[in-house]
């Protein structure tokens, strides 16, 4: 039923009259993340006429024009050009370190993850911070970061129902996944600390902390350190 | 130079400052936001002489009532059929018409329609976030909802007698039945049956509506073997269906991603005028080519902006009227 994609081999799908999806890939793949981050890249550096913007995801990447300007055609003959091109050299990408705190009280789902996985409190706290994470793509909502990354030991998939009035900040892990909430909003993912940091920074020059594509690391902050921050 | 201001008496849920929308920031998981129906405040603001997207406030069908506490301004509201009351007086949408000091503004659903759109003769004044004053309904960030006992300030408030007077309904502008829809991205997880049902059914508009999107009701389209796409990317106009078989048409303040299948995606041309239907209204889906969907949005882009200048023409030129005080 589904034609093989592969990052080798995209299909360009029409979205109503104004975007091309370019997939890469069915199931998440690295690859296909790579490919996609590729492209987003080569678009910002060389837009078409009538470009919009670009929505990077998982294996697809959203290029959204303007149909007064341009057409479907347009727009994915322009993209293939971009993946004809070998991609230049990639720049380091740019490191976040996060802060966390892991006391109890911010943490209520530190304890379940821990009789899921059978690890010790401590062991899921340990793994969780061993983890190199990549913001993979924002969705959901403003400023929500998907990082992909959690170590194997601590992937729990996410719970059956979710839970109301999680707390901005709350660091959440749903199997590979984690994210770092910026509003109070239900959620099924495990609760397994909380940041001082925002991801809606309130800059106006640079309003979301990651880019997609940036790297992410956590470190733990102790309680003072956490409530002096916050 | 004057000012005005308002005093929220109440408001519906979904009632919200918008202005044009804030496009552009999608990969940060922000929807563009902005008014429900984006004719009636652009053909609102053009009946008064304003740049077509300065904010103005959306009504939902919970409508809203305002007292002119200091001030006076010009109004024009346009939408739906609502109506609007004012010292006793009451009168339909398609209006402008002044809101004098001490005068209260009453507006309540009408014979048709869902959303209304008030636009200002002046600026109101709220704080902006990445730009615009569009509310995100969600978190609220943007120029926020209206909520009862709300102080709302007009800067650079006018009286613009040139202005008042009814306004022409373009029929365009009424509920669109009718979507025109180009398929997929995902229409490869359904069944032949499905996508058949899906473009000769009637889907019912349910009251599930919020400035998300809009649930409807009709044939079950169940996805085949789609229940683990990984997330991607969704827009204005994206046909959603859950693994249940169950359809939501995404809106102003869509998720910027979704794991659920897109059997379908409506044109930008036919959005504001389906969000007019009510609850119970039935829709049909009319599917056509990307270069078809182009076109047809090209020549609708056409007629909207004719439209908008001619209502400017009407309401006394280009600019705002002499008379501003």
């Amino acid at each position: 039923m589904t034609p093989e994609v592969t990052p080798d081999a995209p299909i360009f799908r029409p979205v109503a009259e104004r975007a091309v999806l370019v997939d890469f890939g069915t199931a998440v793949n690295d690859a296909a993340h790579a490919a996609v981050l590729r492209l987003d890249r080569a678009l910002a550096d060389s837009p078409c006429p009538g470009f919009c913007e670009s929505v990077p995801a998982f294996v697809n990447l959203l290029v959204v024009f303007d149909p007064l300007v341009t057409g479907h055609a347009a727009v994915e003959a322009h993209l293939r050009t971009l993946l004809s091109v070998p991609g230049g050299t990639r720049a380091a990408p740019v490191t976040h370190e996060v802060p966390v705190c892991y006391d109890a009280d911010l943490a209520p789902d530190l304890g379940a993850v821990a009789a899921r996985t059978g690890l010790s409190v401590e062991a899921v706290i340990t793994a969780h911070l061993a983890g190199r994470y990549q913001v993979a793509m924002y969705g959901f909502a403003p400023g929500y970061a998907y990082l992909a990354g959690v170590p194997d030991a601590i992937r729990v998939d996410r719970k059956p129902a979710a839970v109301r009035g999680v707390a901005a900040g709350s660091v959440i892990i749903a199997g590979p996944q984690c994210l770092i909430t910026t509003l109070t909003m239900p959620t099924g993912w495990w609760r397994i600390g909380r940041s001082p940091t925002a991801i809606l920074t309130g800059d106006t020059d640079r309003p979301f902390l990651f880019g997609v594509g940036d790297a992410v690391r956590f470190r733990r902050l102790s309680r003072s350190a956490y409530e002096a921050l916050r | 130079m004057t000012e005005a201001t308002m005093r929220v008496g109440f408001a519906g849920p979904h009632v919200t400052l918008q202005d044009a929308g804030r496009p552009g920031l999608m990969r940060y998981g922000v929807p563009a936001s902005g008014p429900m129906d984006r004719h009636s405040l652009a053909i609102a603001n053009a009946a008064l002489g304003n740049p077509v997207g300065q904010a103005g406030i959306d009504i939902s069908l919970g409508g809203v009532a305002l007292h002119c506490t200091h001030g006076a301004v010009t109004l024009a509201l346009v939408g739906g059929g609502f109506i609007a009351e004012v010292a006793g007086r009451k009168f339909g949408s398609w209006c402008v018409f002044t809101l004098g000091q001490g005068e209260a503004l009453t507006i309540r659903p009408g014979p048709w329609g869902s959303w209304a759109s008030l636009a200002v003769a002046g600026r109101l004044v709220a704080d902006p976030w990445l730009g615009s004053l569009a509310t995100h309904g969600a978190s609220g960030f943007g120029g926020g909802r209206l909520t009862t006992g709300q102080r709302l300030t007009i800067a650079d408030a006018a009286v613009r007698v040139a202005c008042e007077g009814p306004v022409p309904c373009p029929v365009w502008a009424r509920p669109r039945h009718l979507l025109r829809c180009v398929m997929g991205p995902q229409d490869r997880f359904f069944t032949p049956e499905a996508l058949a049902n899906f473009t000769s059914a009637r889907f019912a508009v349910t009251d599930a509506v919020d400035r998300m999107g809009v649930r409807l009701r009709g044939p079950a389209l169940p996805p085949v073997a789609a229940l683990s796409i990984p997330s991607e990317p969704v827009m204005r106009g994206s046909v959603q269906v859950s693994g249940d078989g169950a359809m939501a048409v995404l809106l102003a303040d869509h998720q910027t991603t979704g794991g659920y299948p897109k059997i379908a995606t409506v044109i930008a041309p036919d959005l504001d005028g389906f969000v007019q239907c009510r609850p119970g209204d039935l829709v049909r889906f009319a599917p056509l080519s990307p270069a078809d969907a182009v076109q047809a949005t090209r020549h609708h882009a056409q007629r909207v902006q004719a439209f908008l200048a001619r209502i400017r023409q009407l309401r006394g030129g280009a600019g705002p009227a002499p008379e501003e005080g």
